[in-house]
């Protein structure tokens, strides 16, 4: 009776929710990560194997010691042959605070597990990574996961997952202490070793560059969001428990590390990533390149006021508004009998917010009669009443 | 948790009934240490039977005495020598694994306690008192587990623990072990389907080294034979909460549904088990022959002796247990008493 009972909360803990969109995974991948080992008990639950699932999750403790949810589940198989059991987590006389960290982290490792996107799915956010951009790393922090994408000649392709936790108080940082997550487009801007960190934060540490130029244009503050590993008493930590930081396993940190380009590699943080099928990612590619090649265009054309059509009203530089920055390009244009504008290392990333924002970073090589530069850019575009516009633009 | 404090299992009781006969003095020195044990003169106690095993050094039921009197003392590591020269001896009795098991989780080692257990009901798969202790080893297993999930500190945790000696020959109930011709070949698949599925599933690594017995369990797990158990187990668990006295346990093996014998309102069957089940000093409730027949997925019937012994009455009655499966968990929904 107590394997039927285990089994039903396990089984009612995976599958509570809303349904998912996504399917399981299809195709092989091997790894032998926390979460494939605990995916493995959590099947051998569900077919009624206690006994092996016992054997395994005892594996899985000798590999992790410190992984406190496995000991956890352990209890449960344990306290399963003594007497019946109705929950995740049922040591008796246990505060409920106590455990609900750790009932949050069962049901955000299995839901990931289960969810896990089909690989041809690509977020919606990767809709042009850069030449030097190896990887792209896309946190969803309701899931409390960290999916990494290698750059397939400007396409993403799914490389891994691995269980992060995020902010105490949720996602969508605005403030210096609210203890909340930032939700952006963002990219990797130093590496820490362990040897300049406090145990506090594991194996090393990876900032952001949060918060970002849009950020500070929407008033939010604070700062020291990284990505950083766990201290050594626990293998990981509870799915909202950080201080707005993104955290992970050491060896899971240890092994993202390696694919982390500082200076280069996008962390792109979203509430719920979106997925697009390869098709309506091109789509959306396409759609925008076509805008952002039009600017270029217009510039070129030397036609100034079509081309400041393409900057928003609430357009912003720095030290600089929309009136400063057209009065400034008016006298320029003025001067030329000829513009060329070439853009590459094009990078595009749709921010996750709500915004309806887009983040364009590239090379910018400037050709006129009598000037030429090569800049690397960063404008984000907001999307005004039906038409993408500028609304900031400035040196990387 | 119960110390076994005689050798119980009937063929093991029979050999000593022939070797008594043989003996008889010997057989009244066993019972006058018995009767100093339970008077609390243990080193007397000691004493007598040291000069009973020096005549007779491998007689189990001696031995067997002289590891309790030795647990009796808080000799633990003594005892424990006493016990497991003794299951290497005579590896087919219960008792011994069980006492071990007792003195291994007084000592902490709750790992090693499990593992004795498990031989102990792979000796004798319908054994109450192993099953119950075998519980709280878990229970405690667990909570080892629980306190390194919730990073507690477990040290004063392992100071208590609640096993008990099985003491008494009569207060252990085993079923009765092969050979009983009587027995009906079902009621063996019963029991022999409980001891697969425990020790197959309970001690991978042990029934690893023992294929033969563990594979089939392990491998091929019918839905039935996993049932046939998880019923058998429900009812000895039943049987437990009964002897233990512990009636609110007793009360919850019952559906919510349940037929009470004679109609009458649930209220007042309850209220009149309540004081059956209280009154008596000491309850005794053993199943013996059990025999399981499942009729569909959720409905079972089980058949067996239940000897029911209190300190003023002894009952040896047939009875039938008609169970559901409700919410996954087996419960009584009518309970006959009678062929």
């Amino acid at each position: 009776m107590s394997r039927q009972t285990l089994t039903c909360v396990l089984v009612a803990a995976i599958t509570f929710g809303a349904p998912s969109t996504l399917s399981p995974a299809k195709g092989a991948r091997i790894d032998v990560t926390a979460d494939a080992l605990l995916a493995a008990v959590y099947e051998e639950i569900v077919g009624g194997h206690l006994d092996a699932a016992l054997q395994n999750i005892e594996g899985l403790i000798r590999v992790r010691p410190n992984f406190r949810l496995a000991h956890l589940i352990k209890g449960d198989l344990l306290l399963a042959r003594a007497r019946p059991i109705n929950t995740i987590g049922a040591a008796p006389n246990v505060p409920e605070a106590h455990m609900d960290g750790l009932r949050a982290e069962a049901f955000a490792r299995l839901r990931a597990y289960r969810e896990r996107p089909p690989e041809d799915r690509v977020p919606r956010y990767l809709l042009q990574l850069r030449e030097d951009q190896e990887y792209a790393v896309v946190v969803d922090t309701r899931r409390s996961r960290l999916y990494l994408y290698r750059n397939d000649g400007g396409m993403p392709r799914f490389v891994t997952d691995y269980y992060v936790s995020s902010g105490k108080n949720g996602p969508l940082k605005v403030r210096e202490g609210d203890e909340r997550t930032p939700i952006g487009v963002y990219h990797v801007t130093e590496s820490l070793p362990p040897q300049k960190l406090s145990d506090f934060y594991g194996s090393g540490a990876f900032p952001i560059n949060y918060p970002n130029e849009w950020d500070r244009i929407q008033g939010r503050n604070g700062h020291g969001i990284w990505l950083h590993g766990t201290p050594s008493n626990t293998y990981s930590r509870p799915p909202r428990s950080s201080n707005g930081c993104v955290v992970l396993a050491n060896s899971d940190l240890d092994a993202l590390a390696r694919n982390l380009q500082v200076g280069v590699t996008p962390v792109i943080i979203s509430e719920d990533i979106e997925w697009l099928s390869p098709e309506d990612w091109a789509i959306e590619r396409t759609s925008f390149g076509k805008q952002l090649e039009q600017w270029r265009a217009d510039w070129e054309s030397l036609d100034t006021e079509r081309y400041l059509a393409h900057y928003s009203k609430s357009f912003s530089a720095p030290k600089q508004d929309l009136d400063s920055w057209s009065r400034h390009k008016r006298l320029v244009n003025g001067g030329k009998s000829w513009i060329k504008v070439k853009l590459s290392n094009l990078g595009m990333f749709r921010d996750p917010g709500k915004d309806g924002l887009v983040l364009v970073t590239f090379d910018q090589e400037y050709r006129s009669n009598n000037l030429s530069n090569t800049v690397k850019k960063r404008q984000y575009w907001l999307q005004e009443g039906g038409r993408w516009r500028i609304v900031y633009e400035g040196a990387a | 948790m119960k110390y076994v404090a005689w050798p119980a299992a009937r063929r093991v009781l029979l050999i000593f009934v022939l070797a008594f006969a043989a003996l008889p003095l010997r057989a009244d020195e066993l019972q006058d240490i018995d009767a100093l044990v339970k008077k609390g003169q243990h080193a007397k106690a000691l004493e007598r039977v040291n000069q009973y095993l020096a005549q007779k050094p491998r007689d189990p039921k001696g031995r067997f005495i002289k590891g309790l009197i030795l647990a009796e003392q808080n000799k633990g590591a003594e005892a424990i020598e006493v016990f497991a020269a003794l299951s290497r001896d005579y590896p087919e009795l219960p008792e011994p694994y069980n006492n071990l098991a007792v003195l291994y989780a007084a000592q902490g080692q709750y790992e090693k306690a499990r593992q004795q257990l498990e031989m102990s009901i792979r000796t004798h798969p319908s054994y109450a008192t192993a099953y119950e202790n075998l519980g709280d080893v878990y229970t405690k297993l667990a909570s080892q587990a629980y306190d390194k999930a919730l990073q507690f500190d477990s040290s004063n945790a392992a100071a208590k623990n609640k096993l008990s000696l099985i003491r008494d020959l009569m207060s252990s109930n085993p079923a009765p072990r092969a050979p009983e011709p009587a027995r009906p070949p079902a009621a063996k698949a019963a029991t022999a389907k409980v001891a697969t599925a425990q020790s197959a599933e309970a001690k991978p690594a042990a029934a690893a080294a023992k294929p033969a017995a563990a594979k089939p369990a392990e491998k091929a797990p019918r839905p039935e034979e996993g049932d046939g158990a998880a019923v058998l187990q429900t009812v000895l668990a039943w049987a437990s909460a009964w002897s233990n006295q512990k009636v609110e346990s007793y009360l919850a093996f019952y559906a919510q549904d349940f037929k009470t014998p004679k109609g009458e309102a649930r209220e007042q069957w309850e209220a009149a088990r309540r004081q059956r089940i209280s009154a008596p000093k000491k309850i005794d409730v053993a199943i013996e022959s059990p025999k399981v027949v499942l009729k569909g997925a959720n409905d079972a019937v089980i058949n067996f002796r239940q000897v029911y012994r209190s300190d003023s009455l002894k009952v040896n009655s047939s009875k039938t247990l008609i169970m559901v499966r409700r919410d996954g968990r087996w419960v009584i929904q009518q309970e006959r008493t009678g062929a």
